[in-house]
């Protein structure tokens, strides 16, 4: 079975189709499948949902989804670092499911896992529990939260081998693994991929029966707040 | 005279005893970290960290390496990573002992509204309503007014919830105040602040 792929663009090849839900993984523009997004836009498919923490900034990541008019609708937890997000949905043409952050990931989690439906107390009282089915556990409220199944999830790892077994890189880890479980098919971009055997099977963060298809490329890791102490004078 | 933005801090600080797992929010809460002196405090970032270091020297910015704000950041000797859904599985299922974070309003039922303000912009809450549903203990601190003049400090929260009876504490620029049964208590006044100073810039019934 062959997962590995030249370029992003034919990783996604026949995977993709107007109005999909697509999980990518990420957090701010911290571990986000940059080519993937980008092979996306050059694709020009339409009317996409995208569940996402962030919606990338203008000029990257999901931002250029965003600039292009191809998403129709982000189901994220906090979107303020873009502009052009901002007034697409201030005049409607954006729609936005705001999810709070740990009620986004174990959605994506729950779905990966075969998990329709899960009671949690984050939102209980809050607008984010509107139209929500309550239950009472031991005294205490819940709300149910659905998971989520997505036709495609896109995501991004530091390095994997050829079948797919994936290590991330200190907090770029953040949503990919549970976004990449939660796809029906998952289209995974690594800085390095290795033969089968070079990665230690003790230290795998996401085992390869997860990701179905597989590019190695350049990424600009673009920094969003960098911030520095000074050296203090000897 | 009333406490400074880093007397604040250093006064929440004091709320933290050895050996705690700890979240600091954005603003005030994260100048937190620079008060707690010798106790032994792991500090946990949301996206995905348990031990965060201080930021990087110029040069050591690690794209790969940031903290709940966007933040460049570093690790130390006990740092662990984990994945958003492990990560907010610690914070609801009670693991992380405290979440210190700012406000725009606080009820006297402990109710909180920190996130949106209706017909503004909208940006999102974050992991701020699964922090206050989960951790042991919710410390708010923030100024005791708004900017007009206006206490924050209320009867009933105008703006949209973040969580419905989940503050504890509250340490404003004007003293400390806990919520218990029937409204707020006064546990301290700030330097220079009289108990009446403080009832006068509180909304909420002081027991």
């Amino acid at each position: 079975m062959k997962k590995v792929y030249g370029t992003a663009a034919e990783a996604l090849d026949g995977l993709l189709s107007d109005g999909m839900l697509i999980a990518a993984g990420g957090f701010g523009l911290c571990g986000i499948p940059e080519l993937l997004i980008d092979a996306i836009v050059e694709s020009g498919i339409k009317d996409l949902t995208v569940a996402s923490n962030n919606a990338g900034v203008d000029g990257f990541g999901l931002g250029k989804l965003l600039e292009t008019k191809q998403i129709k609708k982000m189901m994220s937890s906090y979107v303020g670092e873009n502009a052009e997000f901002m007034r697409q949905y201030l005049s409607g043409e954006l729609e936005l499911e705001f999810n709070p952050q740990g009620t986004l990931a174990e959605r994506m989690r729950a779905g990966g896992a075969g998990i329709p439906g899960f009671y949690t107390q984050t939102g209980v009282g809050t607008q984010i529990a509107e139209g929500k089915e309550v239950k009472i556990f031991n005294g205490k409220e819940y709300i149910l939260e659905e998971g989520i199944f997505a036709d495609l999830a896109i995501v991004k790892a530091w390095k994997a081998d050829t079948t797919g077994n994936a290590i991330f890189r200190k907090t770029a880890r953040n949503f990919n693994p549970p976004a990449a479980m939660c796809g029906k098919i998952c289209v995974m971009e690594v800085e390095e991929i290795v033969e089968p055997g070079e990665l230690d099977p003790d230290h795998i963060h996401l085992p390869g029966i997860y990701v179905h298809r597989l590019i190695k490329g350049e990424h600009e890791k673009r920094i969003e707040q960098r911030t520095v102490r000074q050296k203090e004078a000897s | 005279m009333a406490w400074d933005r880093n007397q604040m801090a250093a006064r929440a600080a004091q709320e933290l005893d050895d050996g705690m797992y700890v979240n600091l929010g954005i603003g005030i809460p994260t100048l937190v970290a620079n008060y707690v002196g010798d106790k032994d405090i792991t500090l946990q970032s949301e996206n995905g960290m348990l031990g965060m270091g201080p930021f990087p020297f110029e040069g050591e910015e690690d794209a790969d390496l940031i903290n709940a704000g966007k933040q460049t950041i570093t690790e130390l000797p006990r740092t662990s990573y984990f994945d958003s859904a492990t990560s907010f599985g610690m914070i609801r299922g009670g693991k992380i002992a405290a979440a210190i974070l700012g406000a725009m309003e606080v009820a006297e039922n402990g109710d909180l509204a920190n996130w949106m303000i209706p017909g503004k912009l909208v940006k999102g809450m974050g992991g701020a309503m699964d922090l206050v549903a989960g951790v042991g203990k919710v410390i708010v601190v923030m100024d005791h007014t708004n900017k007009h003049g206006d206490s924050k400090v209320l009867k009933e929260c105008t703006l949209p919830l973040t969580g419905k009876g989940v503050v504890d504490r509250i340490i404003t620029n004007l003293g400390v105040l806990d919520v218990v049964e029937g409204g707020l208590k006064i546990v301290e006044c700030a330097d220079g602040v009289t108990e009446e100073e403080l009832r006068a810039a509180t909304l909420a019934t002081i027991v």
